[in-house]
């Protein structure tokens, strides 16, 4: 079980977090102009990276806020954790070391 | 009786009476259940449970296979070990072949959890363990320290070393005094770590049997900053023709029942081993007074001064050789001792020795289970023959004998430096202690494994009684076999041959059995075939343990609504939906469901009905942007609705499927409340929550849970109108100024301020009613009396959904499964064209648009007498040769009062263009039902009864 530091709370168990799967996959500014395909890569289609994975997660049994973070997907190691403002469109998402 | 007359660590002053088997035996204070029947001369455990053969006790701890006893009596426990079970006063056991019984009658005792930070967790308290720890609480760190018998000391407890120049026990009082005199260090004896998960989260099992208190186990969850596995060694068994004979044991096993038990396990003793450790356990048997024939040892040349010393003891050495084969009925009577060349092979005649027991040092395979459960990886050690630690996965250090360090001087330096280390990487820095002289066993030599001493004749293919693992009765010849099958990899042959499998999982003779396939492999070493993967628990933990006092009323936590007493008073029947406790339906004595639900539907058809509706989830949706958040969320527009409007409304997940629908309510310009179904409210909560922080924060808007706060209690029926003019009489409750979905706020006759909505989810006039849960009891009662002489009838969840049913009102989550459109549900009125909303551009995919999709529709039986049961497959023909592709399935099945008969609605594979046709559904008993597809509503089609 892994101990998250919740950007809010500090450290708590995992147990009080829901998982949010992969981190900066924006809802599509204009879903209407995409293809099918490009619709469905938002959808369904998400990186499964071994290694260092963004990901987002929500304190659901604490604060209930979400916020990212940078997860080792082997070792379990958590590098860094962001607070919850999304990255607006047109702005670099963070850099993964 | 084989109890020596001094010595040991059991407390002759105290004798404790206890039965195994069904007779009276007496043994002593500090004895397991295996050192006391040692001691009364019972070496025997239950026979193998494949192939019958007698077995005895092979171990003195938690690595035992053989030795597996039912715990008989209150408490009574199923498979635990006799080299594990502290003896008590009246402790009454049965020897267990195989699977053990669990105990019918409910377990009275009391298991209970704790959770727990520290700054350095050390594992295992032997002279490693001690040391760090020592070195570690100095530093003032917080320091938990584990150790799973019932006194600290490990090895110690079996040896006869010094530390400082006095015996080595002392030296473990001044560490536990110490250490009990440092306020942040807490030490748990009788306490087995069984699991290392993630982030230094280890999981101790703390057996508090005979301790004050009615706890009989404590569950601990510790989370350490650093962890220091000092989990010590087991020694490897050797695989030679009848290895599994009773007398044949582990030479440290021997060593413990001597020295820390005073219990003589044999009288004429032969020694087995491929490293120095037999020699100290060979003058120990000696000094105890045992005669010891021989020592084999498979090294050609040993140790010139272990050689001397066993001489000068009257110890035959025979180096350069094995025990071929062990022979005996019940018990070894003798053994076979040959030279064996460099390859392993018989190289000279064979002698026999007669002894009564054969202590066996195969060598020493570290515990390095929580190791390798924490993910850290192994090497495997040429020198010493034996997995070790290599890279560690966390903040884990591993010290002592469980990364191969075997010389007490070394145990004692490696543990002092690795405490010290550990709590100054938690932030407490410290000096290493300086290791105090010691004496005992020094640094060992380099020992030769053998692993596989040959049989005297045949292949390995007919060597089926070289034992590998003694519980799962499997040998040389079953690992032959599967090799021969075409396995190659350890975690292959492990489950070909169940190798590994048992209850003890392979601690000791895990790495003999990696030895047996590298050998039969031609592998160079066992390194290059590798361990199997070590999971938790590392010992078995009893499930009550587990739940801990998470159990029965305790399990899940049950809510109700401020109206439930009056439904238990009432006779309601319970359903679960989530976690509510919602009345299904209300009998009347004698009376059935079936019944019971036809005359609730009647009433509620024919005069009036009334139910509990508090569970519904509702959460206030409020701000300036509710309006925009809304129509965002839900397919149909929320943002200009009416104040004092409702509207029903469906979300869908962004792939389209519906994901849970109700009514939303506009109160204000700014404050909606939204219901939603009773089992997703926390679901669409969280959605709600995750859309505006992730993706729309900017919308100002915020939503709390009030489903607790509000008592909601439905009205319902063509009589309905009549039981609110009494209750609220100055509403106008007229069609033309309370028209259907608007609310009204108003106070009751009783005084109380209530919200009433006109929303219906059966298809008559009704009336919700929403008072602040303090009142909800007080006005469900007003309205039970309002509608006393109107023949007012409570209804249920199963009434409910008879109605609902009859109107083609879908349930999400029973009419849907998270594949169904609204478009499925023929509810393309409740998707906007207008405005976008999480969903909608899925409706444009190629999928959602198949005219295949499997839609909801009606289904009337036949035979209206018969029920479809819910979740039956529907296919077209009823001569379908199986398997075949389903139309689809039953979601809902009823029988309906108004109709007269059975209906069912269902999901059928292109189902709106098949109105009329027949379907059928075959049952699990070889019976078919055929139905008619239909129109969803089956009920008042036109909606005339909604407005009354």
């Amino acid at each position: 079980m892994l101990l998250i530091a919740c950007p809010w709370c500090g450290e708590r168990e995992e147990l009080e977090f829901h998982y949010g799967g992969q981190a900066h996959v924006g809802y599509p500014a204009n879903p209407e102009g995409l293809t099918d395909s490009e619709w469905a890569e938002y959808l369904f289609v998400r990186d499964n990276p071994k290694g260092l994975f963004a990901e987002r997660w929500s304190h659901a049994a604490g604060c209930r806020r979400w916020f990212n973070l940078i997860r080792h997907t082997v070792t379990h190691q958590i590098l860094a954790v962001q607070s919850n403002r999304p990255v607006a469109a047109g702005q670099p998402k963070p850099v993964i070391p | 009786m084989n109890r020596l007359s001094d010595g040991g660590r059991v407390d002759r002053s105290a004798p404790l009476r206890f039965t195994f088997d069904g007779v009276q035996y007496t043994g002593l204070r500090g004895d397991t259940l295996a050192s006391a029947l040692l001691a009364n001369d019972v070496l025997h455990t239950a026979p193998s449970l494949y192939r019958g053969r007698p077995r005895g006790i092979a171990t003195a701890g938690v690595e035992e296979p053989n030795a597996l006893v039912q715990i008989e009596g209150p408490g009574a426990e199923p498979m635990r070990l006799a080299t594990t079970v502290e003896l008590y006063e009246g402790l009454s056991a049965t020897s267990l072949r195989g699977r053990g019984r669990l105990d019918p009658a409910l377990d009275e005792g009391v298991y209970d959890k704790m959770h727990v930070h520290t700054e350095v967790l050390i594992v295992g308290g032997g002279p490693a363990g001690l040391a760090a720890a020592l070195a570690a609480a100095r530093s003032g760190a917080r320091v938990v320290l584990v150790d799973d018998q019932p006194e600290l000391g490990g090895s110690l407890l079996a040896g006869r070393e010094e530390i400082d120049g006095r015996p080595a026990l002392d030296w473990v009082a001044d560490v536990r005094a110490e250490l009990t005199a440092q306020a942040d260090t807490r030490i748990l004896t009788r306490s087995t770590a069984t699991g290392y998960y993630d982030h230094n989260y280890l999981l101790v099992a703390e057996d508090r049997t005979g301790r004050p208190g009615p706890v009989r186990q404590t569950l601990w969850h510790i989370r350490a900053r650093r962890v220091v596995l000092a989990t010590g060694s087991h020694e490897r068994p050797m695989v030679f023709a009848g290895n599994d004979l009773p007398g044949v044991m582990s030479a440290a096993a021997v060593r413990a029942y001597l020295n820390r038990y005073a219990v003589l396990p044999g009288r004429r003793c032969v020694l087995l081993t491929t490293n120095d450790h037999a020699y100290a356990v060979a003058l120990d048997l000696v000094s105890a007074g045992a005669q010891v024939a021989a020592l084999v040892d498979t090294r050609p040349r040993p140790p010139a001064e272990l050689v001397d010393s066993a001489r000068r003891a009257g110890i035959e050495v025979i180096a350069g050789s094995a025990v071929v084969a062990a022979r005996g009925g019940a018990r070894v009577q003798a053994v076979r001792i040959a030279a064996l060349d460099a390859a392993d092979t018989i190289s000279g005649p064979v002698r026999e020795v007669a002894c009564d027991l054969l202590a066996v040092s195969g060598g020493w395979s570290p515990a390095v289970q929580l190791w390798s459960q924490s993910q850290g990886s192994l090497r495997y050690d040429e020198a010493l023959a034996a997995f070790v630690p290599d890279e560690a996965a966390q903040n884990v250090d591993s010290v002592g004998a469980s990364r191969g360090v075997l010389d007490l001087a070394g145990c004692l330096d490696d543990g002092f430096a690795a405490g010290a280390r550990a709590a100054a990487l938690a932030g407490f820095p410290v000096a290493v202690p300086p290791t105090p002289p010691t004496s005992g066993d020094g640094r060992p030599a380099r020992p030769r494994p053998v692993w596989v001493v040959p049989g005297e004749s045949g292949e390995p293919s007919d060597w089926s009684e070289h034992f590998v693992d003694l519980q799962r009765d499997a040998t040389v010849a079953d690992v032959q076999r599967a090799i021969r099958a075409g396995m190659r990899s350890v975690e292959h042959i492990k489950r070909y041959t169940t190798i590994g499998t048992a209850h003890d999982q392979g601690k000791a003779s895990g790495v003999s059995a990696t030895g047996v396939i590298a050998r039969l492999l031609g592998a160079r070493s066992p390194g290059e075939v590798g361990t199997t993967t070590f999971r938790g628990p590392y010992v078995p933990l009893t499930f009550a343990l587990l739940a801990g006092r998470e159990r029965g009323a305790l399990f899940d936590p049950v809510r109700t609504t401020a109206i439930h007493p009056w439904h238990v008073r009432h006779g309601a029947v319970f359903e679960n939906v989530g976690q509510w406790k919602r009345p299904r339906y209300y009998p009347r004595p004698g009376e059935s469901m079936e019944a019971a639900v036809l005359r609730e539907c009647g009433a509620a058809r024919e005069g009036v009905g009334v139910m509990d509706a508090t569970t519904l989830g509702k959460i206030d949706v409020i701000g300036p942007d509710a309006g925009e958040f809304l129509n965002r969320v839900y397919t149909n527009a929320f943002a200009k609705l009416a104040v004092n409007s409702a509207r029903y409304g469906v979300m869908c997940r962004a792939d389209g499927m519906v994901f849970d629908d109700g009514v939303t309510l506009r109160l204000a310009q700014d404050h909606y409340v939204m219901t939603t179904t009773t089992g997703n409210a926390a679901g669409v909560l969280d959605w709600l929550e995750e859309w505006l922080q992730t993706e729309w924060p900017e919308l100002r808007v915020r939503f709390t849970s009030v489903t607790e706060q509000w008592a909601t209690v439905a009205v319902v029926g063509p009589r309905s109108r009549e039981v609110l003019t009494a209750l609220a009489p100055e509403l106008d409750v007229s069609n033309d100024a309370f028209p259907f979905m608007t609310a009204r706020q108003i106070l009751l006759a009783n005084g109380v301020s209530a919200r009433i909505c006109r929303i219906s989810f059966s298809g008559e006039l009704a009336f919700e009613i929403n008072v602040a849960s303090w009142y909800g009891l007080a006005t469900w009662e007003s309205v039970i009396r309002a509608g006393e002489h109107l023949g007012i009838t409570p209804y249920g969840t199963e009434t409910m959904h008879v109605l609902r049913a009859e109107k083609g009102y879908p349930i999400v989550g029973q009419d849907t499964d998270g594949t169904v459109t609204p478009h499925d549900l023929g509810m393309e009125w409740v998707v906007s064209r207008h405005k976008d909303f999480i969903g909608k551009r899925s409706f444009a995919r190629a999928d959602t648009a198949r005219t295949d999709r499997r839609q909801l529709v009606g289904l009337l039986p036949v035979d209206p007498a018969v029920l479809l049961p819910e979740g039956a497959q529907l296919v077209a023909d009823a001569e379908v040769a199986v398997p075949t592709k389903a139309l689809g399935h039953v979601t809902s099945s009823y029988r309906s009062a108004a109709l007269g008969r059975t209906f069912a609605l269902a999901l059928v594979a292109g189902g709106r263009e098949r109105l009329g046709e027949t379907v059928y559904a075959p049952l699990a008993d070889g019976g078919m039902i055929a139905a008619t597809i239909t129109d969803t509503v089956l009920y008042d089609p036109k909606g005339t009864r909604r407005d009354g």
